[in-house]
This record gives structure tokens, C-alpha cells and sequence, in this order.
């Protein structure tokens, strides 16, 4: 029976996925000086759990990895190591490391092998100064050990054991180097088990080494024979071994009277061959007649497996059931009780995992594109009805309210299958801020709130730059070292909070520092010298809107941190692209606060559909600030900027919706249309609109997947009559206007 | 009719191999996710074989085994020990609680088929 391992590959990389953020989580907590061992125990469950499966699936390289770690805080958790902030960090920097390979698996990057290569020696490092050297000291266990090592290393493959023994050559007697290379090369092809070599350092003697290999015998005859004396190796194939089950790797031990019983498990192993070894017959449950068979009696299995004694028969869970009720009638009625009691305290936290499946995200987006076509088709259906006499079709009418209630509803729990909470974004700040304050030799603090706030997975996804982004900046320009802090009269420690919350039908976070906060004339020099349009009595926020200006940095040197080449500029054009927003509020010497408000998902969006000539358009109401119809007068022509309306004192540029689309039949007097004024990035304008028709909440469809990206539209919408409205990009749009009216000057 | 295995593990990926390969093999499986799921499991339905890792949280294998084998309905239900520690040290654990066997994590899909095979038939 082969059975295909790749179908649980998913479930283990997101599994060991989860395991690495527990363990990051975890080490990021752990203070090497008071530490509990229940911390401790966990961060090696991790490990542990990682190695197991690992293994289990073929992933030898995180397997090996994991192992190394595995090892060190094996020794950490049994206190025969002191935890030390470097094994912390050594264990920090391995999870990093198998994040990546776990990447590589996945299609990304694979790891550099000096990197892998580096940590594993670290760690060996860190836990060699005081592991027992187990393997050397006990010959009884040796064996045991060694088909551990087989089993933890080795692909789960069938392999042939050889056993070669040969004197050295002269020359590798001479020089040393020669068999390490030898060994090297051995190593590479499988694993090699050193029997007996000779006493003292490689002196002329008799060597026998166990090679478990897949590779084939001649191969490695080719390689031995170059270090041994002409004619003196001996080679013999021993058998082959399913090598994922190697020696040692399974066994049965004697049970039930002799429970407590202390024998050694060595000496009381049964062997019966490399793989499998039995301490005595399971004994049958004592309730059952079921004549034991005759002990001592060698049944033959295959290769690879055997019983020196047979199992007793086996019994029928039914069989046992019963034989059990009538043996211990008085035992029956307590179990049963306390099985109900247990069973009602445990209910809850045993179903954790049980009570959650693992979907795979496009099946859910399928959901969710379908839920969309629902919601459309129903919006027809109820629009077609709205013709009829409500007296006459009573209970139609009734069905559709109906229908469009479900439909709410569904499209509302299936919007909330994609929902996660935000602290899967969170979660990468403690290490962050952790990693970077060490570098730049600043103690801060950071401090999370509302992590449990939901939002769409593909918005979680995308805003983690963003964030980062912002975090680092607060870390790096906001807190000031500690002296200058002790100096301004601020605790030495800086404070950096995240904190999400809803406001609103929006998800708001927010990243503060208690820094130094923006300085204002600074920011106003550097603008002029660029050479963009300031004035001294620009207001505050307006001057902090100049630092999302492209390559805009006031900060005094390049640190490592900042000047990567990715300015606010970025950041605010990632989170604009995600429909979202970003202000500052900042004050000199106290510190500063950037809020980042972004829509609950990126599916739906609450609209506003206009008119221009026959088309149907729709403006993300999230845009809106106003609409107003022009009095006479109110829109002027400026040179070089076109059209300008002036509202309540400011000059807003026009943007003529029939010019940019090319709208034939619309209305190009602006005092018998609409104005609709628009805000984006901090700049107003006004969209020039025919009509204003309602609002609606529209899901959208990718223009780009089932057409091509067109500049000033972001997509499209099914409307409840059937027709096909646009989605306007209003950012682009303002950017189109522009260019149009420059084109025109 | 079919035995029942009692597959124990916290690892998500292991329990659905070791669930799926003995379905393949015509075994029912019932999955828990840790020793104690395991125990409350253990208590409500008839297992024929209990298969269960040792590092888990919230109940052990070690610990589990132990109070299995305080419950006479599984005085003689062999117990399989599935773990990447196979040190002596956790064999004669192992034994000193009541396990029927081990088998060494990690295994190859037919090897537990063939031993859980040996062992309840």
C-alpha cells in the first residue's frame, strides 16, 4: 500500500507553521534569568512536535534542524543547561532559519546551506559544552541510539546495510585527513556507524564501519578502497532496512500484571530482528477465556519484521465490553460516573481542534464570488418584483423580503469565514521591536491592544509592510535614546503602542511612540528644499501629510533601520491601494500617533452610483466628503490648473467625469449637474457628475481578471437591474484630471 | 467488524496520516488530539488498539497509558507508543506504565500498518 504523503503536506506546513509563531512567541517571553519550566516545556514541545512530523513527511532538513534545537533545549527544560540569552537567541534565530526552508518547500527561496550549516553548529555549540556523550560511554545503548539517529535522518526508503572492514593504507596512516574524507564522503551517501576502529590516533589496525546507504555497494567500495591496504577490505551486505523504521524503531513491551515493573527496557527487549523486538507476549485482558498460544514459538514474518511469540487472539471490543461488565459488576457503575462528569468538564477544551476544519482559501473565495452572484441576482429579482401590485403578489413579495434577509445573512457569515484576527499580524511586532531596539541600543516597550480584532484575510496579508514599516520608524525616528530621554524627563524606556480597534464599519490601527515626535520647522525646510509647495502657515497636519511625499526622509543619518530605499510614500500608497486611509497626529517632544483606517474587507464596498450621460458609475463612499450643485459663478477657469470650484474658501480642481470617460450625451453645463467632492491622500477635489443616483452596497469584480486594468477604474459591479457599473479609482482619477488639465494648459 | 484504533497526537499532519493510512488498511480510527481527549475518548467508545504519541500538551502518553491501564476496560487493550523519544530510559517508562510497544517517530506509513497489523490483526 503506497500512500501519498505530498495530500498532508499543507496541513503540516501550516501546522509547523503554527508551531514556529508559538515558539517565537514563547522565546520572546522567556527571560533567561526567570524562566518557568512550563514556558520551557512548551518551546520544546514545539521543537519537538516540528522534529516528529518533520520526519515523518520527508523534510529532512527541517528534521535536522529541529533536532539540533530540539537537543539544546531538551538539556535547557531538564536543567542540565542554563539558559543563556543566547541560546534564546540562537533558538530565535533557527526558528527564522526554518521558516524559510519551510518556504523553500513551499516554493520560495530555499535557505543558503552555510546558513543551516552556521545554526546547527551554533546550537551543537550552545548545548555541547555540557551534553553527556551518551553514545560513546554506554555500549548497551548504542545500538538503540544509532537507530535513532537512523531513524531521525534518513529517508523514509528502503536501504542496505553493508559492513566493510580493511586495514589503512599507508598513506592514510601518515596523514589523518585522508580518512576524515573518506568518512566525509561515506557520510554523505548514508549513515555510517564507526564499530571498531583502532586504538589510539589511526594507528595500523583493523577498522569496521556499518554503512546504511541506498547508494550501491560498488560505490562505496570505490571510496573505502582508496584509503585501505590493497586487498584487505572486506565487504559484506547485511540486509536491507526500511530506514524511516530502522533498528530500535519499534517494539513491543511485556504488560498487565507487571505493571510498575522497573526491569530495564534493554534487557528485557526480545529481539527478533533489526526492526521489531517483542519483551514477552501481550498477555490477554485477565476477564477473557482466551487460551494463550504456546509461548517460544517463532513466527516468521518478513524481512524486516517477526514475533518471537505470538499475540494472544484478539478480542472484539464487544467481547470485551461484556467480559468486563461481568468480572467487575461493582467497578462498572463508578467509571461510568465519572466518564460522564469527565466527559462534560473536558467537553469544551478537547474540541479545539476537532471543531475547526482547514479549508483551502480559494475554496472559500469561490464561496464568497458565489454569495456575490447571489446577492446580485436576488438585488434583480427584487428590483423586477418592485413593478408588481404588492396587494395581488402578497406572498411573493413576502418571499423576496425573505430571501433578501437570508441572503444578508449568509453573505455576512460567509464574508466572516475570511476574517482573522489581526494578531496573526501583530504577532511578528514583539520580535521585531525586540531585535531592533537591541540594535540601536534603545529599551522600548511595546504594547499591543485589541489583537483580537477581525479583519479580511487578504487585508491582514498585505497591511503587515505597512505596519512594519511604521513600527520601525517610530522605533528608529520616534524613541530617542535612553539619555536624551532621562534628559527630556521621559522614562528611559520608550513606549511604542498598537492598538486596533472597529470604528464605525472600519478597522483603525494605530501605531504611537512617546518619542520625540515630528518636528515641524525641520520637515518645512526640508519640503522647500525639495522643492515642494510650502507655506509657514500650512497647518499641522497638512505638514505632516508632507512627510508621504516620494523620498521624503528627515531623518539625520541613514541608519540600517531607515533609508532602505522604502519611504512613508510606499506605505501610504499600500494602504491607499487597500481602500484605507493613514493620518498623523504628532506633538514636538511628546510624541507621535499614525492612524491607519482601512475597510472591513476588500469583497464589498458601500458606493455611491452617478449618472454621466447613459453610464452608471460608482464612487467608493468612503471618498465622499460632500455633493453640492454649483451655484453660478462658482467654477472658474485657472490657467494651467482648469477648472476650479471654490468651495467655503478653498479652490478645489474639477474633474469632468464626461471628459475623462468620454461620455457622450452627458451634461457639460456645471451649474444643471452635481459636484461630488472627493478627498484622497489629503487632496479635495470636486468629480463632475450628471446625477447622483443612491447608494449601494456593491460587491466587486476584477476588471483586470476578466478584462484589462483601465486607469481611473478599479473595478466593476453587477447593478440590481443587470447592468454593469464601473468602480471609479478616485486617487487615479485625480491623478488623470491632472495630467489632462496640464496637457490642456 | 472493523477494530477501532485510538490515534493519539497533537500534531495535526501525523494524526491525519496515521488516521488515514489505517482507514486505507480497513481500521476505524477514532483521532484525539491529546492525552486527555484521549482519556475522555478511551472512556466513551471501544477502542481495539490505542496508538498515542508521548509529548503532548495538557496530558502526556506516559500519563495517559497509566490511567488507561487503571480502567479495567483496558487492563489488556495493547497500547502502542508513537514517539520520537525512544531513548532506553523512555522504553522502560514505558513499560514500567503498562505500553505494549513503541514505534519510532519518524515511521514509514506501511510500518505501522504491519505493526498495528501483528498486533490486533
Amino acid at each position: 500500500m503506497a500512500i501519498d504523503m505530498s495530500q498532508f503536506y499543507q496541513v503540516f506546513f501550516e501546522e509547523t507553521e503554527e508551531h514556529l509563531a508559538n515558539m517565537e512567541q514563547l522565546l520572546l517571553e522567556t527571560d533567561p534569568d526567570d524562566f518557568d519550566n512550563e514556558q520551557m516545556n512548551a518551546i520544546f514541545r514545539s521543537a519537538h512536535s516540528i522534529k516528529g512530523s518533520a520526519g515523518t513527511f520527508g523534510f529532512q532538513d527541517l528534521a535536522q534542524v529541529t533536532h539540533e534545537l530540539e537537543t539544546m533545549l531538551d538539556l535547557v527544560r531538564k536543567g542540565e543547561l542554563d539558559l543563556t540569552s543566547e541560546m534564546v537567541d540562537a533558538s530565535l534565530e533557527a526558528g527564522d532559519l526554518l521558516k524559510m526552508m519551510l518556504d523553500a518547500h513551499r516554493g520560495g527561496p530555499a535557505a543558503a546551506t552555510e546558513d543551516i550549516e552556521f545554526i546547527c553548529r551554533h546550537l551543537r555549540e550552545l548545548s555541547g559544552a555540557q551534553a553527556p556523550v551518551k553514545e560513546e560511554s554506554e555500549p548497551v545503548a548504542s545500538q538503540a541510539e544509532e537507530a535513532i539517529a537512523t531513524a531521525e535522518t534518513s529517508e523514509a526508503v528502503e536501504q542496505n546495510v553493508f559492513v566493510a572492514s580493511f586495514k589503512l593504507d599507508a598513506r592514510a596512516v601518515v596523514n589523518p585527513a585522508v580518512i576524515e574524507n573518506m568518512l566525509e564522503d561515506l557520510r554523505e551517501m548514508g549513515l555510517v556507524e564507526i564499530i571498531t576502529k583502532p586504538a589510539g590516533e589511526l594507528v595500523e589496525g583493523v577498522w569496521t564501519l556499518k554503512i546504511t546507504t541506498a547508494y550501491a555497494d560498488s560505490s562505496l567500495t570505490e571510496i573505502i578502497e582508496y584509503v585501505a591496504e590493497h586487498g584487505s577490505l572486506k565487504f559484506e551486505h547485511e540486509g536491507a532496512v526500511q530506514v524511516s523504521a530502522a533498528d530500535g524503531s519499534f517494539g513491543l513491551f511485556n504488560e498487565g500484571h507487571e505493571v510498575g515493573s522497573t526491569v530495564a527496557a534493554a534487557e528485557a527487549v526480545v529481539e527478533e530482528d533489526d526492526s521489531f523486538g517483542l519483551f514477552e507476549p501481550v498477555e490477554a485482558p485477565a476477564t477473557v477465556e482466551a487460551t494463550p498460544a504456546p509461548a517460544a514459538h517463532v513466527v516468521a514474518e518478513d524481512d524486516s519484521f517477526g514475533f518471537f511469540e505470538p499475540l494472544p487472539p484478539v478480542v472484539e471490543s464487544n467481547d470485551q465490553e461484556l467480559a468486563v461488565a461481568e468480572a467487575s459488576p461493582a467497578a462498572v457503575t463508578p467509571v461510568a460516573r465519572a466518564t460522564a462528569s469527565k466527559e462534560d468538564r473536558a467537553a469544551k477544551p478537547a474540541s479545539n481542534d476537532a471543531g475547526s476544519i482547514r479549508v483551502g482559501v480559494e475554496k472559500v473565495d469561490q464561496m464568497i464570488n458565489l454569495v456575490g452572484e447571489l446577492v446580485i441576482t436576488q438585488a434583480m429579482i427584487a428590483q423586477s418584483a418592485s413593478t408588481l401590485d404588492p396587494v395581488i403578489y402578497e406572498r411573493l413579495m413576502n418571499g423576496i423580503a425573505q430571501l433578501e434577509r437570508n441572503t444578508r445573512d449568509l453573505q455576512e457569515s460567509v464574508m466572516s469565514i475570511r476574517m482573522m484576527p489581526i494578531s496573526v499580524t501583530f504577532s511578528r511586532f514583539p520580535r521585531v521591536v525586540r531585535d531592533l531596539s537591541r540594535k540601536l541600543g534603545k529599551q522600548v516597550r511595546l504594547v499591543m491592544s485589541g489583537e483580537s480584532t477581525e479583519l479580511d484575510k487578504g487585508l491582514i496579508e498585505r497591511i503587515a509592510d505597512p505596519l512594519t514599516h511604521l513600527v520601525r520608524n517610530s522605533l528608529d525616528h520616534g524613541i530617542e535614546m535612553p539619555e536624551k530621554r532621562l534628559a527630556a524627563g521621559k522614562p528611559e524606556e520608550g513606549t511604542i503602542t498598537l492598538k486596533a480597534s472597529h470604528q464605525s464599519g472600519n478597522i483603525v490601527i494605530e501605531v504611537g511612540d512617546d518619542g520625540g515626535g515630528l518636528n515641524r520647522d525641520r520637515i518645512l525646510s526640508k519640503a522647500r528644499e525639495r522643492g515642494l509647495p510650502v507655506s509657514d502657515n500650512m497647518t499641522d497636519s497638512e505638514v505632516w501629510n508632507l512627510i508621504f511625499e516620494a523620498g521624503f526622509s528627515t531623518a539625520d543619518q541613514i541608519t540600517e533601520v531607515s533609508g532602505r530605499g522604502v519611504g512613508m510614500d510606499v506605505v501610504r500608497k499600500n494602504i491607499t491601494a487597500m481602500g484605507g486611509k493613514v493620518e498623523i497626529d504628532s506633538v514636538y517632544g511628546v510624541g507621535t500617533r499614525i492612524t491607519v483606517r482601512l475597510p472591513l474587507t476588500l469583497a464589498i464596498l458601500d458606493g455611491m452610483s452617478i449618472r454621466v450621460g447613459h453610464e452608471t458609475y460608482i464612487v467608493p463612499l468612503n471618498y465622499v466628503v460632500e455633493s453640492l450643485q454649483p451655484a453660478p459663478g462658482q467654477v472658474r477657469t485657472i490657467s494651467g490648473a482648469g477648472k476650479v470650484i471654490m468651495v467655503r474658501g478653498d479652490f478645489l480642481p474639477v474633474v469632468p467625469l464626461h471628459e475623462v470617460f468620454n461620455c457622450h450625451g452627458a451634461e457639460t453645463d456645471y451649474e444643471r449637474g452635481i459636484m461630488v467632492v472627493m478627498e484622497s491622500d489629503g487632496a479635495k477635489s470636486a468629480l463632475f457628475v450628471d446625477e447622483l443616483l443612491g447608494q449601494y452596497q456593491v460587491v466587486i469584480k476584477s476588471l483586470e481578471a476578466n478584462y484589462r486594468r483601465v486607469p481611473g477604474i478599479s473595478g466593476a459591479t453587477i447593478m440590481g437591474d443587470g447592468k454593469v457599473a464601473l468602480i471609479l479609482d478616485v486617487a487615479s482619477l485625480m491623478n488623470v484630471s491632472k495630467l489632462m488639465a496640464e496637457e490642456a494648459a | 467488524m472493523a477494530k477501532t484504533v485510538l490515534a493519539i497526537d497533537d500534531s495535526a499532519s501525523i494524526r491525519q496520516m496515521v488516521a488515514f493510512t489505517l482507514k486505507s488498511s480497513g481500521y476505524d480510527v477514532i483521532e484525539a488530539v491529546d492525552g486527555q481527549d484521549g482519556l475522555d475518548k478511551a472512556k466513551s467508545k471501544s477502542v481495539n488498539l490505542v496508538l498515542t504519541d508521548q509529548n503532548m500538551p495538557r496530558m502526556d502518553g506516559l500519563t495517559l497509558i497509566k490511567s488507561l491501564r487503571a480502567m479495567p476496560q483496558y487492563k489488556g487493550t495493547p497500547i502502542l507508543m508513537l514517539t520520537t523519544e525512544s531513548s532506553d530510559a523512555m522504553k522502560a517508562q514505558g513499560k514500567a506504565v503498562g505500553a505494549t510497544g513503541w514505534l519510532v517517530k519518524p515511521f514509514d506509513p506501511q510500518k505501522l500498518v504491519d505493526v498495528v497489523k501483528k498486533v490486533i490483526g
